[in-house]
């Protein structure tokens, strides 16, 4: 299930439209992540507040949609753009990738709700195959 | 038996007496026809679901969907005993239509960003823990009966 070139196109284009909400979207999808899927609250023990939209849910979330954004730009080669942020969660955050998806679902989620009329079914498509795709780069270094 | 908080109950009952069957049926299936394509494996007397304009322009699709939302009634009407009130409908599924139970989780994700977009900023975080877990236990109980 790899991102072929209108994939590719249609992320890039939708992109565009998401990236001046960026630090919204990844806040908001950070928090519905805590609260819907409490088990995910374990990786962040050492955060003050958990609750949706404090402050280091908000800090947390720009950061992860940058790496969703440095992503976007390296979509041509997911893999070897993404070494070092594998590098990051296989060693360091030990992160378990069933997460991944979880994360995904919520960020898809938020797009639904700040563009009903953007993300249409082809957009969707091609978001979920990247976020996938994103995901399985992140996983790389696991093992 | 699945423990319901006041909130939860509340926040179902109301989600689906505003529900546009209809629209949020048929997109919900359309959506998932779509993005997970294989999901069309049951669909093959539908006709043209070629791509995205075709499937979400399917009349056959769009009635599809407004039932299979309707299914959901039976356990609006029974949530404490969700698990019973699916027994027919779960070996329906498993017996004669022969559906993978996983496209019950996929289908359930379209439907949670169908209704997520329709309710915009309503959809908060606790409703979208409750929606997703009313979701999670009509597909457990639709699952029940299969062997």
């Amino acid at each position: 299930m790899s991102l072929t070139s209108k994939d590719k196109n249609t992320i890039k284009g939708f992109w565009a439209t998401v990236a001046p909400k960026a630090e919204d979207i990844g806040t908001d999808a950070l928090s519905r992540m805590l609260v819907v899927y409490p088990q995910t609250k374990t990786y962040f023990s050492h955060w003050k507040d958990l609750s949706p939209g404090s402050a280091p849910v908000r800090k947390h979330g720009k950061t992860v949609m940058s790496g969703v954004a440095e992503a976007v730009s390296k979509i041509d080669d997911l893999t070897n753009g993404l070494l070092t942020l594998s590098e990051l969660h296989a060693f360091q955050l030990r992160v378990d990738p069933a997460n991944f998806k979880i994360l995904s679902h919520n960020l898809l989620v938020v797009l639904a709700i700040q563009f009903p009329d953007d993300f249409t079914p082809e957009v969707h498509v091609a978001m979920d195959k990247f976020l996938s795709a994103l995901a399985l780069a992140l996983s790389e270094k696991y093992r | 038996m699945v423990e319901w908080t006041d909130f939860e109950r509340a926040t179902i009952q109301d989600i689906f007496s505003k529900m546009d069957y209809e629209s949020v049926g048929h997109n919900a299936l359309a959506r998932c026809l779509v993005v997970y394509p294989w999901t069309q494996r049951y669909f093959g007397k539908f006709g043209n679901l070629y791509n995205a304009a075709a499937i979400m322009g399917n009349p056959l699709v769009a009635a599809h969907g407004t039932t299979v939302l309707h299914g959901l009634d039976k356990a609006l009407k029974n949530m404490d005993n969700i698990k019973a009130a699916y027994a027919e409908l779960s070996v329906l599924h498993s017996e004669k239509l022969h559906v993978d139970p996983d496209n019950f989780r996929l289908l359930g994700d379209c439907l949670t960003i169908v209704v997520a977009a329709k309710l915009g900023s309503g959809f908060t975080a606790d409703v979208q823990a409750a929606f997703q877990k009313f979701l999670a236990v009509v597909i457990s109980a639709l699952t029940k009966q299969y062997h």
